[in-house]
C-alpha cells in the first residue's frame, strides 16, 4: 500500500483532507466567480440578516457587503499566509535545529540560544514587533509569521534529532560505511519526520489564527480587503446587533484550522511503519 | 587454526573529559575508560573480552572498529594502522569488520524493512563503486542472507517492529555478514536477550564462523557464555587487561585475584557444588575510573595485595605458553 491509498484509508487523515480541499476548491472559484463585489459598499443593505432571498445568505457587514462573497475572497489570503509562512518558518527552522542537533557542541549552543531569545517573546507580541519594523505588507505578515515559527521547529528537529542521534542504528550505519549526509538523510530525518509533520499541521493552523489576530489589531491585512481577521475585527463593533458577521468569518477560520489538524494526526500515523497495521 | 595475526591493539588509550561549567567548560580530568590495552586476534580464533560493566571493554570494541576516538595507541589490522588513515580509506576498510550490537532494538532503524536493512552496507558500498554487485543481486544476497541466519525469507517486506528480540539480532548479525567481513566485533550480542535464545544465536554465530571463516572479538559479561564461544578470553578491570588464557585455562586455572573472584561469582546450576565451593567476596566497589593509579589498579580490592602492587603497576607477562597475566604474584 502506498501513502496515498493508506491516507484515502485513514478516516481522520481524508477528513482533514476533504475539508482543506473544500477550501481548495473555494479559492479556485473565488478568482473566477463571487456571488457580489467583496469591495463594493452599498449603504442601502448594511447588516443584513442572511437570506436566500436576497442572495445574501451570509447576510452583510455594516458596509453592506456581501459577507459570503468576503469570506471567500479572504480564504485565498489566508490560506496563502498561512501556507506560505509555515513553509518559511519550517524551512530555516528546520535546518537550524538540525544544523544544531548534528553538529551539537558550539554550534548547537549559539543556534539554540538565538532560538531561546525569539522564544522568550509571546508569539504574537513578537510578530507585532516584527510587522512594527517591516511595515503592513502582505509579505511582511508571511516573515512575521514565519520567524515566530523559526525557533518552534528548530527546537523540535533538533530534540528529535539529538534523541535519535544516540541509537545505535546511527552507530551501525557509520560503521557499514555511510557518511554523516547518508545518516542525516537516511536515518535520522525519516525518523524524526512525525513531530515535524505534527508541528506543520499545527503552524497552518496557528497561522491562520496569526494571521487575523494581526488583521484583527491592524496590522495585517488593510481593509478595504477582505481577510478573516479584520472580518472579525470590524465584526466586533457590532457583533451584538448583527451576530452573523463574526459567526462566518469565525466558522471559516474554525473550520480550515481543524481541516489541518486532522490531516496532521492522519499523516503522522500513516508515515510511522509502527502504527501501520493498527486498527 | 592458523596463526595470522588478524587484529592487534597496542597500548590502546580512551580518555573521556569530565567537562564543568555551562558556558565556559573546562576540564576537570579525565575518565580513563580504556587505560593502555593491548592484545591481538588470531585469524579464525574467536576472543572473549569480558570484565564488570563500566570496565571499557564496549569501549574497546568502539574504538577498534574507529566509531569512538582514540587518545593514544595504535589499533593494526592486517598490518593497516586504521587510527593513521584517511577517512575514505578507513571507510573502505570497514568492509572488513562489522559490528554486531548489543540491543536488537535500538540497532535497527524502525523505519526500515528486514531486506532493506540487511542490504544497506551492500547498498553503500555498491554506491561508491567499492562493490560489484547490481540492486537485483544486492536483493537476492540479502534474501539469502536472511536464510542462512534462519529467518524467513518470507518475512524480508516486514519492519522491525514486527520481529522479536531474538529475530532481530538475526537481522543485526545477516547485516553484519552481508559485506563478508573477516572480523566481527560482537559487542554483548547475547546479553539483551532471554537465556533459551541466546543458545539459539550462539550456536548460530558458532555455525556461521565456520561457513564464512570469520574472526570473533567477543565481548561479554556472562562467563558461561564466553567459556561456551569463545577459545581464547582477555579479562578486563578498570580499563586495564589483567589475565589472557585459553578458555581452557583461564575456567580450570585462572591466576589474577580478580579473575579468580569473577569466577567465584558464576552461579552454578548444581545447588550441591555451589555449596561446597569457596567464594571470593571482594570488599568495596571499583574505583572511579577518573582516579590516576600508581600501581594496579585492583590493589584496593584485592585479598593478596602486597607493599609493591600499590607502587609500580604490574605488567602482562607470559606465565606459561598463552597464559598471559599482570600481577606482581606470579613475577
Amino acid at each position: 500500500m502506498n501513502t496515498m491509498t493508506r491516507l484515502v484509508k485513514n478516516r481522520i487523515a481524508l477528513a482533514g483532507l476533504i475539508i482543506i480541499s473544500l477550501y481548495v476548491v473555494i479559492i479556485v472559484v473565488s478568482f473566477f466567480w463571487l456571488p457580489f463585489d467583496p469591495m463594493e459598499m452599498n449603504p442601502e443593505l448594511m447588516l443584513q440578516k442572511p437570506s436566500l432571498s436576497s442572495g445574501h445568505i451570509f447576510g452583510t457587514d455594516e458596509f453592506g457587503r456581501d459577507i459570503l462573497s468576503r469570506v471567500m475572497k479572504g480564504s485565498a489570503v489566508s490560506l496563502m499566509i498561512s501556507i506560505l509562512a509555515t513553509l518559511l518558518g519550517a524551512t530555516f527552522g528546520i535546518l537550524m535545529g538540525i544544523w544544531a542537533g548534528f553538529l551539537g557542541g558550539r554550534w548547537d549552543n549559539v543556534i539554540m540560544r538565538i532560538a531561546d531569545i525569539l522564544f522568550s517573546f509571546p508569539s504574537l507580541l513578537l510578530a507585532i514587533f516584527i510587522m512594527a519594523i517591516l511595515g503592513e505588507n502582505n509579505a511582511n505578515i508571511i516573515i512575521a509569521i514565519g520567524i515566530v515559527y523559526i525557533p518552534q521547529f528548530a527546537r523540535i528537529s533538533r530534540g528529535a534529532i539529538i534523541a535519535l542521534k544516540s541509537n545505535e542504528f546511527v552507530r551501525a550505519a557509520r560503521s557499514n560505511g555511510a557518511g554523516s549526509s547518508y545518516i542525516l538523510f537516511n536515518h535520522l530525518l525519516p525518523n524524526s519526520i512525525a513531530p515535524i509533520i505534527v508541528q506543520i499541521s499545527l503552524s497552518l493552523s496557528v497561522a491562520i489564527l496569526l494571521e487575523s489576530a494581526l488583521s484583527f489589531l491592524g496590522l495585517g491585512i488593510q481593509p478595504p480587503e477582505p481577510s478573516w481577521g479584520n472580518m472579525l475585527s470590524s465584526a466586533r463593533k457590532v457583533m451584538m446587533l448583527a451576530p452573523w458577521t463574526a459567526i462566518y468569518p469565525g466558522l471559516a477560520i474554525v473550520t480550515l484550522v481543524l481541516g489541518f489538524n486532522l490531516l496532521g494526526d492522519g499523516l503522522r500515523d500513516i508515515l510511522d511503519p509502527r502504527l501501520r497495521n493498527v486498527r | 587454526m592458523e596463526n595470522k595475526t588478524l587484529l592487534e591493539v597496542k597500548d590502546l588509550k580512551v580518555h573521556f573529559p569530565i567537562q564543568k561549567g555551562i558556558i565556559f567548560k573546562r576540564n576537570a580530568g579525565f575518565i580513563r575508560a580504556v587505560d593502555g590495552v593491548s592484545f591481538s586476534v588470531r585469524k579464525g580464533e574467536s576472543l572473549g573480552l569480558v570484565g564488570e560493566s563500566g570496565c571499557g571493554k564496549s569501549t574497546t570494541a568502539m574504538a577498534i572498529a574507529q566509531l569512538q576516538s582514540l587518545t593514544a595507541g595504535s589499533v593494526m589490522f592486517e598490518g593497516t594502522d586504521l587510527t593513521a588513515l584517511k577517512k575514505e580509506d578507513l571507510q573502505k576498510m570497514r568492509m572488513n569488520f562489522q559490528i554486531v550490537f548489543q540491543d536488537p532494538y535500538s540497532s535497527l532503524d524502525p523505519r526500515m524493512r528486514a531486506i532493506d536493512l540487511i542490504a544497506e552496507p551492500m547498498r553503500i558500498y555498491a554506491k561508491r563503486g567499492l562493490l560489484a554487485l547490481t540492486e537485483s543481486e544486492i536483493e537476492a544476497k540479502a534474501t539469502s542472507l536472511m536464510d542462512v541466519c534462519g529467518l524467513s525469507p518470507t518475512f524480508k517486506g516486514r519492519y522491525p517492529h514486527e520481529f522479536s528480540g531474538g529475530q532481530r539480532q538475526r537481522i543485526g548479525i545477516a547485516r553484519a555478514l552481508s559485506l563478508e567481513p573477516k572480523l566481527i566485533l560482537a559487542d554483548e550480542p547475547v546479553s539483551a536477550l532471554d537465556v533459551s535464545i541466546q543458545s539459539q544465536i550462539l550456536n548460530l554465530l558458532k555455525d556461521l564462523q565456520q561457513q564464512f571463516d570469520l574472526t570473533f572479538l567477543f565481548i561479554a559479561h556472562d562467563l558461561a557464555v564466553v567459556e561456551y564461544f569463545c577459545s581464547r578470553v582477555a579479562v578486563m578491570y578498570l580499563g586495564h587487561i589483567v589475565e589472557t588464557a585459553s578458555s581452557q585455562q583461564l575456567y580450570h586455572d585462572s591466576l589474577h585475584p580478580y579473575t579468580q573472584a569473577l569466577l567465584s561469582a558464576v552461579p552454578l546450576p548444581d545447588p550441591i557444588n555451589a555449596r561446597k565451593r569457596k567464594r571470593i567476596i571482594l570488599e568495596g566497589d571499583v574505583p572511579s575510573p577518573s582516579k590516576i593509579h600508581k600501581g594496579c589498579p585492583f590493589v584496593e580490592r584485592c585479598p593478596k595485595a602486597m607493599k609493591q602492587c600499590s607502587l609500580t603497576p604490574p605488567r602482562l607477562k607470559e606465565v606459561s605458553p598463552g597464559h598471559e597475566v599482570a600481577c606482581f604474584l606470579y613475577e
